[in-house]
């Protein structure tokens, strides 16, 4: 091994490690279909260097001292085993190595990828989809992916053995999809994503989001020609913008048209930007997110809350939205919009013609009826209908201290 | 792979059946399938107004008329896949007939290796 530099700091090393971990697990778990091997032996490489590299130096290459010291780790423990299975994946070891198969840039992307796909398979249960790719792709712990999602770590523990063992039972295959699978296969990728940003969008330490953020500038880097992934990264992008105003120093949410505007992520704003530029390339029909995303964007650069372009949100992108996406959330967020756009009385009729038995037991529609009749000062029907969506959201929540806020000022 | 692929009848999904272009008939799926050297069995079930349920209740023998579930889903038929994974068995069960206004539910076999 040759010292490029004596004693690198622990950040770089721990850097260097977190930008080859996926691609090192995915290709581990192509060669021996052992996911949990997989892991371990990367674990174990990645501690390693840890130790060494700080005070021996980084290697010239990283990638390849990583890969080399996980495939021994992994030889070491399927020579143990001594079933006919582990000779075969011992075998396919010994030959990738003996093939140069070292770790070039296009095969880790191709590897990946598979991981991506595999992880977000339609045939596993959507939780567990959601929780495989928290661990594999973006390298959370059982015990961080299991705060996120408020349960304890055993049964997050369990959540995920369930999953892996189902890819390896039912015959998942470690693939990515032939071009007939592709589309749908893709938006159940981005939808798993979406899900890992609400999760955290919705919770004031947002660690979810910001991973979420990661996973999609991944994607987008493995599917460069996909112009939702583009759309989703834009759209996770411009709303993480807003992330350091949405909750106050109580962590209580703060309404878009209370927040202090001059604290949004310019940068954040301006990538989003790009991505959406990006996402419209291709000439095709906007798709869903990227729509939400132009959405988002109009909000990101209005100046003032009042200069919000209402018309061209709701004529503009509401409209074609509801027709990608036909789903009463989607509708009752265009509703929103009228009433902005036309004067809250009309908002309120637009609420009216809303699909109620698709939005039953949903408590935005109490709370945007709410809020309209608020702002028109007919206060006593205000209060019934913020006691409703108080009824429905779960108490001590953001959502529901922010209707109890209100409740309180009327 | 070796699957089984039950036939399931359920009112739910024969409620919610559109017609559909380029929709297989029995035949031209049995055709398909057997054509590829993907079936290695199957056939029609009789429905539970015929089945017998049995079983020991106590140490003593129960034997009772139909089904021993409340469920208005009850299986039609059953087919034994053999597929190089997951995705194909998918795409087979996608073409079956019954995709459209019952369902399909792929099991796989228990191996020597489990």
């Amino acid at each position: 091994m040759t010292s490029q530099t004596a004693g690198a700091t622990a950040e770089a090393v721990a850097s260097a490690v977190a930008s080859e971990r996926t691609a090192m697990v995915a290709s581990l778990i192509r060669l021996t279909g052992d996911w949990d091997l997989a892991e371990d032996c990367v674990q174990d490489a990645a501690e390693r260097a840890l130790v060494r590299w700080p005070r021996d130096g980084m290697p010239r290459s990283p990638a390849a001292w990583l890969t080399t010291v996980a495939r021994n780790r992994a030889l070491d423990v399927l020579r143990r085993r001594r079933s006919e299975r582990a000779k075969l994946q011992e075998r396919a070891i010994l030959d990738a190595k003996g093939a140069g198969e070292v770790h070039r840039r296009q095969s880790g992307a191709d590897d990946r990828l598979r991981l991506v796909f595999t992880c977000c398979h339609p045939a596993l249960a959507l939780e567990g989809q959601v929780a495989l790719t928290l661990k594999v792709v973006a390298g959370l712990s059982t015990a961080e992916i299991a705060r996120a999602f408020l349960v304890s770590e055993a049964t997050m523990s369990q959540r995920l053995l369930r999953t892996k063992r189902k890819i390896s039972n039912a015959g998942i295959p470690y693939r990515v999809p032939p071009d007939d699978l592709l589309a749908p296969r893709t938006s159940g990728v981005l939808a798993v994503l979406y899900l890992i940003f609400n999760a955290g969008y919705g919770q004031p330490d947002g660690a979810l989001a910001v991973e979420a953020l990661r996973l999609a500038r991944l994607v987008v880097e493995l599917m460069p020609r996909e112009d939702e992934a583009h759309g989703l990264l834009a759209l996770i992008t411009l709303q993480l913008s807003r992330r350091s105003t949405r909750f106050d120093d109580h962590g209580d949410l703060v309404p878009m048209e209370e927040q202090d505007r001059s604290r949004w992520d310019a940068t954040l704003i301006e990538s989003g930007q790009t991505q959406l530029r990006r996402a419209a390339l291709s000439g095709l029909p906007a798709g869903a997110y990227q729509l939400q995303a132009r959405i988002a964007a109009f909000h990101a650069t209005a100046p003032r809350a009042e200069e919000t372009p209402w018309e061209a949100i709701v004529g503009g992108l509401y409209d074609a939205l509801l027709l990608a996406l036909p789903s009463p959330v989607v509708g009752l967020n265009r509703a929103v919009a009228v009433g902005f756009r036309d004067g809250y009385e009309s908002g309120l009729a637009a609420l009216a013609a809303l699909d109620a038995a698709g939005l039953a037991g949903y408590y935005l529609l109490p709370a945007a009826r709410a809020d309209f009749l608020r702002r028109l000062g007919r206060n006593d029907e205000a209060r019934r209908a913020y006691q409703a969506a108080l009824h429905l959201s779960r108490a001590g929540e953001p959502e529901w201290r922010l209707l109890q806020r209100r409740l309180t000022e009327l | 792979m070796k699957y089984m692929m039950f036939i399931v009848a359920d009112p739910d999904a024969a409620a919610e059946a559109q017609p559909m272009e380029e929709e297989l008939t029995i035949e031209e799926w049995l055709d398909d399938v057997e054509g590829r050297g993907k079936r290695l069995d199957g056939d029609r079930l009789r429905p539970v107004s015929d089945a017998t349920t049995v079983r020991f209740s106590r140490g003593k023998l129960l034997v009772t008329d139909g089904p021993f579930t409340e469920s208005k889903e009850w299986i039609a038929g059953f087919d034994i896949l053999e597929c190089d994974n997951l995705d194909e068995a998918i795409a087979i069960a996608a073409r079956h007939p019954q995709a459209n206004g019952g369902k399909l539910e792929i099991r796989p076999f228990w191996t020597d290796e489990d």
